[in-house]
């Protein structure tokens, strides 16, 4: 299983901070996809995604046990 | 650690003192402050939230970055999450070299930084609503917080 962290906007339609999800052997985009038809967080255009604390792109391959988080748009400083 | 997130006031003399060194003769520092008026917007108070494991790792980055593109001696940053009220604190930067010229570049650069990617986000509460600034959701546009080229891994 894999974690999926949530922030901001995300965290609180999810009501709650992380959802898990069977995503080893997918790649990035298709977790997005995903996602997107088979969640409640809708639309994740403009969201970029994390695994292991680094940006990555749509093609980077989803491993067993790797933490992914979905980053809004940053609005820190 | 020269990057810290926390939860407490920022104490501007803290970082000043983490980065003052004897063969330093410039140190710049940066506070970024909670404003109140915003596109003639008045907010009540800021929220900020932080992925900050990560955001610490991309913190160390871009100290990084600035000690491979100038010969600074130490940065040091510190951004506040919570609830932050009007006037409060929520980043302070710390740069220190031998001359100027490169302590106010390389501090405008670690700001600059920051806002394109470490992952912490700002909710404002106005008087007649409240939103997660800089979430684009539900657009094309990633307007804010947009990583760069090198920024990904490969």
């Amino acid at each position: 299983m894999n974690k999926i962290m949530l922030f901001a906007q995300l965290k609180e339609d999810a009501g709650k901070s992380a959802i898990e999800t069977k995503a080893a052997g997918k790649t990035v985009g298709e977790l997005r996809d995903f996602l997107e038809k088979e969640t409640p967080l809708g639309n994740l255009d403009g969201i970029m995604i994390a695994v292991n604390e680094e940006f990555v792109k749509d093609d980077w391959i989803i491993e067993e046990k790797d933490v992914i988080a979905l980053i809004p748009p940053v609005s820190g400083g | 650690m020269t990057c810290e997130i926390t939860r407490e006031p920022i104490k501007i003399e803290d970082i000043y003192q983490k980065v003052v060194r004897r063969e330093a003769g410039a140190v710049t520092t940066f506070v970024g402050t909670v404003r109140e008026l915003t596109h003639g917007r008045k907010t009540l108070h800021l929220e900020y939230e932080a992925y900050e494991s990560m955001a610490l790792k991309k913190m160390e980055q871009i100290v990084e970055e600035i000690k491979e593109k100038w010969p600074v001696l130490e940065v040091a940053m510190v951004h506040r999450i919570g609830r932050l009220e009007i006037t409060d604190i929520a980043i302070a930067i710390a740069v220190s070299s031998p001359h100027r010229p490169e302590a106010y570049e390389a501090n405008r650069y670690a700001l600059e930084r920051v806002k394109e990617m470490v992952p912490i986000w700002k909710k404002e509460h106005w008087e007649d609503g409240e939103k997660w600034v800089g979430n684009q959701q539900g657009t094309k546009a990633y307007t804010t917080g947009k990583p760069e080229e090198g920024d990904f891994l490969e």
